[in-house]
């Protein structure tokens, strides 16, 4: 299980991990997860594209999904958002149709694009992932302060000069990124589980962001190593262990969250509605 | 004249059996995804409409397990998603998208596992492509029948509840206020959207019936303001799309790369898209509003949403 191509897997694996954690948190942050959801889904098309043509497939996963993220920025911009990431979604899922059908793979590849594959990583495979990796990360981090503030506070974003739509655009790129380093690992349809299941674990642990991106690497880094280890033994598919730790870990804040905020309400049981408890009222209602 | 008819209708369409049963099944999921999707879109519930979708491969591809119609399997694991996510709250708007995310998640790794069973216990691997993307030349008159329920359930839901569904869409505080009750209709048009999905995922694809529920709907907004048209509207252009995709997949048969038919799937999603993209050329603002923008950003534009 630690022998051979095994070791390839696991450091893959690990680095995906990382990106995923940390870029998810800002999807959670943002409640963009239609956006990460919609953007590896249609970079598949970019792989099925590649293999047609006879390029590396992750030539093929980047160029699809930074122009998915450009076309959701722009028509985003004209339209609905939701309305539009829908439509550039499918728009690139169908051309992933089309180039299947025009090219010879066989049925197993596809399934692996869809649902991952982490055991076949060879050893070469690791260089690209880690450079993409480290692309994305460093991207993060360049952009840290002005995406957390158009997060979190748009109208004082604004007020101190942050662009809200360049923000948008950026963070769209650096989703592409760490989309189409994730996509042979995990498989197109289940990055995103990766993406929110740690991380909306995490917010619900900590309000400070540095230490909730911290504990959502370290939550991601679990998921896909004791998926791995899982698939290892079991022969199952690894997306499916990722899908459900997800909705796990996801669980699992929900109830802290709750827990949390029972103790908050028990602590200031003093007069003074808290803001949160209104705006929670509010929310149930619509 | 009958020669450019016989170009464009390549011989043999309209007798040859998979192609009508194809126009017939592929017209009743354009027309109920239309009509249902002017709910959905009105809602903003794309993102749950998409979700509902991806589930429901898991249910396609537990059928291919048990080895009966995916009809049923997309149509039961829909509606149980569906009243799943209701549970976990996808009515509110605040962390809705994460909820149903999570429930996307995890029934998508469900679909990997049966999908990989289906391949190791059957040693057919065909499933995996038949079930994401459709398969509208194969479908039996018997399925077709199922469809044809199906279709009639949603479409009664939707008109039973027409009035309701369309004051909790456009203001749920006065619709409460009226006494409807919000959540029962909420969760209700869920389930119609759940059987909408089932039927495109039958015909174009689980993953790519989102392009049908909302594709149509989001254009017919475009071009008229009132409910009721928009309702019409959105129902014929989706029927446009797929019974041209059906015949533009019939005659491709001829084209690049010969002898070899482009995927139904494809060409009905790039018409819808093409469709989308041409009325928003053609309305810059959709009607009804001073400037078009404020009203198309409305649901963002929620409080409760920029917060999440």
């Amino acid at each position: 299980m630690l022998s051979g191509f095994m070791v390839n897997a696991w450091v893959v694996a690990g680095i995906v991990a990382v990106v995923a954690g940390a870029v998810g948190f800002f999807v959670v942050l943002r409640g963009s997860a239609f956006v990460a959801d919609a953007l590896p889904t249609g970079a598949f098309a970019g792989a099925a594209g590649a293999s047609l043509i006879g390029v590396s497939p992750l030539v093929g996963l980047g160029v699809f999904s930074v122009l998915g993220a450009l076309g959701i920025g722009w028509l985003g911009r004209r339209s609905r958002h939701d309305v539009a990431t829908a439509l550039a979604l499918v728009m690139m899922l169908g051309l992933g149709a089309l180039f299947l059908s025009f090219s010879s793979q066989y049925a197993p590849e596809i399934y692996s694009l869809l649902f991952g594959e982490v055991l076949g990583i060879s050893s070469n495979e690791i260089a690209p992932v880690a450079v993409l990796g480290a692309v994305t990360v460093a991207a993060l981090i360049l952009i840290y302060r002005p995406l957390l503030l158009a997060s979190v506070m748009p109208a004082l974003g604004e007020a101190r000069g942050v662009r809200a739509a360049r923000v948008e655009t950026l963070f769209l790129v650096v989703l592409a990124l760490a989309t189409s380093m994730a996509l042979p690992v995990v498989g197109a349809l289940l990055i995103f589980s990766l993406m929110i299941g740690p991380p909306a674990a995490a917010r619900s642990f900590t309000d400070r962001p540095a230490v909730a991106i911290g504990l959502s690497v370290l939550l991601a880094l679990g998921t896909v190593w004791a998926a791995i280890a899982a698939s290892y033994q079991t022969n199952w598919p690894v997306g499916f262990f990722v899908g459900a730790l997800s909705a796990v870990w996801y669980a699992v804040g929900r109830m802290a969250a709750a827990w949390r905020r029972n103790r908050r309400q028990a602590r200031a049981a003093a007069p003074g509605e808290p803001a949160e408890h209104g705006l929670l009222a509010a929310s149930v209602r619509v | 004249m009958n020669s450019v008819l016989q170009a464009i209708f390549e011989p043999g369409f309209f007798t040859s059996f998979p192609v009508r049963m194809a126009l017939l099944a592929g017209g009743m999921a354009a027309l109920v995804s239309g009509i249902v999707g002017t709910f959905t879109v009105l809602r903003g519930q794309s993102y749950a409409g998409h979700a509902l979708a991806d589930i429901s491969v898991t249910g396609g591809a537990a059928s291919y397990l048990a080895g009966i119609t995916p009809l049923w399997g997309f149509a039961g694991v829909g509606v149980a998603a569906a009243a799943a996510m209701d549970l976990i709250g996808v009515q509110r708007r605040r962390g809705r998208d994460l909820a149903t995310g999570v429930v996307r998640g995890a029934g998508l790794g469900l679909a990997a596992l049966f999908l990989y069973w289906g391949a190791t216990t059957t040693s057919t691997t065909g499933a995996t492509v038949t079930v994401l993307f459709g398969s509208i030349f194969t479908i039996s008159a018997a399925t077709a029948a199922v469809a044809a329920v199906f279709a009639v359930i949603a479409l009664g839901i939707v008109a039973v509840l027409y009035r309701p569904l369309l004051l909790g869409s456009a203001s749920p505080d006065l619709a409460f206020a009226r006494g409807i009750p919000v959540r029962a209709t909420g969760a209700l048009c869920l389930v119609a959207m759940a059987l909408a999905v089932s039927l495109s995922a039958l015909t174009i694809g689980a993953i790519l019936s989102t392009a049908l529920l909302v594709g149509p709907a989001a254009t017919a907004m475009r071009l008229t303001s009132k409910p009721g048209l928009t309702v019409a509207l959105s129902a014929v252009i989706g029927l446009a799309a797929t019974w041209i995709g059906v015949l533009l997949a019939y005659d491709s048969y001829y084209w690049p790369p010969t002898h070899h038919g482009w995927p139904v799937s494809f060409l009905v999603v790039a018409l819808v898209v093409l469709f989308y993209l041409l009325a928003q050329f053609v309305v810059p603002h959709p009607p009804g509003t001073r400037r078009g923008r404020d009203a198309t950003r409305l649901p963002a534009a929620l409080p409760s949403e920029a917060g999440a």
